[in-house]
């Protein structure tokens, strides 16, 4: 069965473009624009994985989304796909003990990512 | 009330008693001070004691004398020098040999007081460096506040500049590989979505150059008495053409001419912002009302619109740098995040003041008052 993949961003286009990239790689995905939508979507649907954008409604969107997501389905990967390291200098270590306890991701992207990468790091988190 | 931390370092029993009573009740403000300062002292008999205190207490002013019983003044010094602690030492020496004061001045040491001192001189020395520290931290502080502003905006900036290079881009490389095809009819709404965000990145170039100007120094006014109804109906016309794009009527409801003395660029682009956003965040059908009105010496610019309106909430964070309102109705809409900070600022040089009413679902409509007179 085809796994799926919950994608959160509010840039439509970037939406758009990572939907479109994911299906090619095999997956079935559903979308949400911001973090409102998505945390109605996990509500009735446990993604197999999820990809969120850091910054939507607010600044820290994407955090609290992966927060809630692991709160209900403590084994889904989650990506947060994000241009804020390079833009900021503010960089996220998830592998530091102190940053593990609250930011709750299993791993953090840059968004201009290429494909082939892309879809790397997804098989290695579904182990596939 | 604020207070600093006066530390006195000397073996002399009395002079750190003195030192006490003297500051006890003694207060310093200044007119620029929102608060006056007041002291607390703290006593050390050796050098070695008052190593422990300024660590453990990190006082604001330190009373040195030299000659101590142990370790001397002067290597106090050099420990607070060393450590790059925040702290102004005064030295109260009655033998201060030449050699040891340039070395304690070389050590950063402030101001010297000779031993025996009157109340008098130890409290005009205490207000100097009160003064000299009230100031010295507060430059810091603004500095450190403006430069973090600075930071955020800019971080802001490049984030909102670079997400339509990377939506053109990824598009570009779906019709670069062809991915729907040889058809370019296939790709018409990936073409029209690239065009969308490229003119919104204009758009925020353009709103970028006008902030710019106004933030750069004393942007170059040109003063004049102008008609303000007159600007209304320029900014109307550029404005039209968008507005029949949506389906939007805009009235100007004002005929009489009003005269005030502005720079009409700027007057321009304040009604360039609230028309463009009155119709922007508008409904199908919707329309635009224009009113200006002069009673006594203010001029009130008024533009109501029939649009989707903002909560209270959303209404707090209107006028600030790239704040764009987010929620289902805005979705589709495109725009910088900075029409509003200009106005902001643009009203502000003007001594005039914005008031914003809106209704969920209904509307919303910004007065704008400006004093008519600004020669």
């Amino acid at each position: 069965m085809k796994k799926t993949i919950l994608i959160v961003d509010d840039d439509m286009d970037y939406l758009f473009q990572m939907k479109l990239k994911v299906e090619q790689f095999g997956f079935d995905t559903i979308t949400a624009d911001g973090q409102k939508e998505a945390e109605s979507i996990i509500e009735t649907v446990r993604p197999d994985l999820a990809i969120l954008d850091l910054m939507m409604e607010s600044d820290d969107s994407g955090f609290i989304l992966a927060y809630k997501i692991k709160r209900m389905y403590p084994d889904v990967p989650i990506i947060i796909a994000t241009a804020v390291t390079a833009e900021t200098g503010i960089t996220f270590d998830i592998n530091t003990d102190e940053n593990k306890q609250w930011i709750k991701a299993d791993l953090f992207l840059d968004k201009g990512i290429r494909a082939d990468q892309l879809q790397r790091e997804i098989n290695k988190l579904l182990k596939i | 009330m604020a207070s600093y931390k006066v530390l006195v370092v000397d073996d002399e029993m009395g002079i750190r008693m003195g030192t006490r009573r003297i500051l006890q009740n003694f207060k310093v403000d200044y007119p620029f001070m929102d608060e006056h300062i007041e002291y607390i002292v703290l006593e050390a008999p050796t050098g070695e004691e008052a190593i422990e205190i300024i660590d453990r207490e990190m006082p604001d002013i330190i009373l040195l004398d030299n000659k101590l019983p142990g370790i001397q003044g002067i290597e106090v010094l050099e420990y607070v020098k060393n450590k790059l602690y925040d702290i102004v030492v005064v030295m109260i020496t009655s033998y201060a040999s030449l050699e040891l004061a340039v070395k304690a001045t070389r050590d950063g040491a402030y101001d010297f007081i000779p031993k025996p001192f009157t109340p008098q001189e130890l409290r005009s020395s205490l207000e100097n460096i009160t003064k000299q520290l009230f100031l010295k931290r507060m430059t810091q502080k603004m500095n450190k506040e403006g430069r973090l502003i600075r930071f955020q905006f800019l971080s802001v900036l490049s984030h909102e500049l670079k997400a339509p290079i990377n939506a053109i881009e990824g598009y570009l490389k779906i019709m670069h590989e062809k991915q729907f095809g040889d058809n370019i009819t296939s790709y018409k709404d990936m073409i029209d979505r690239s065009l969308e965000r490229i003119s919104g990145m204009r758009s925020l170039i353009m709103d970028l150059l006008d902030l710019t100007k106004i933030e750069s120094g004393k942007p170059v006014q040109h003063m004049q008495s102008v008609d303000i109804t007159k600007i209304a109906g320029i900014s109307l016309d550029t404005m039209r053409p968008y507005a029949i794009q949506k389906d939007v009527d805009i009235y100007l409801n004002t005929k009489e001419p009003v005269m005030m003395e502005a720079d009409p660029k700027e007057i321009e682009i304040i009604f360039n912002n609230l028309i463009s956003n009155a119709v922007k965040y508008n409904k199908q059908g919707g329309r635009v009302d224009i009113f200006i009105h002069k009673d006594n010496n203010k001029i009130r610019l008024q533009v109501a619109d029939s649009g989707i309106g903002m909560t209270e909430e959303e209404k707090s964070t209107l006028f600030q740098d790239f704040v764009r309102i987010k929620n289902p109705k805005t979705k589709h809409i495109t725009g910088s995040g900075l029409g509003l900070s200009i106005l902001k600022k643009i009203v502000e040089m003007y001594h005039g003041d914005i008031d914003v009413e809106s209704i969920p679902d209904q509307g919303t409509t910004f007065t704008i008052t400006l004093p008519a007179d600004n020669s």
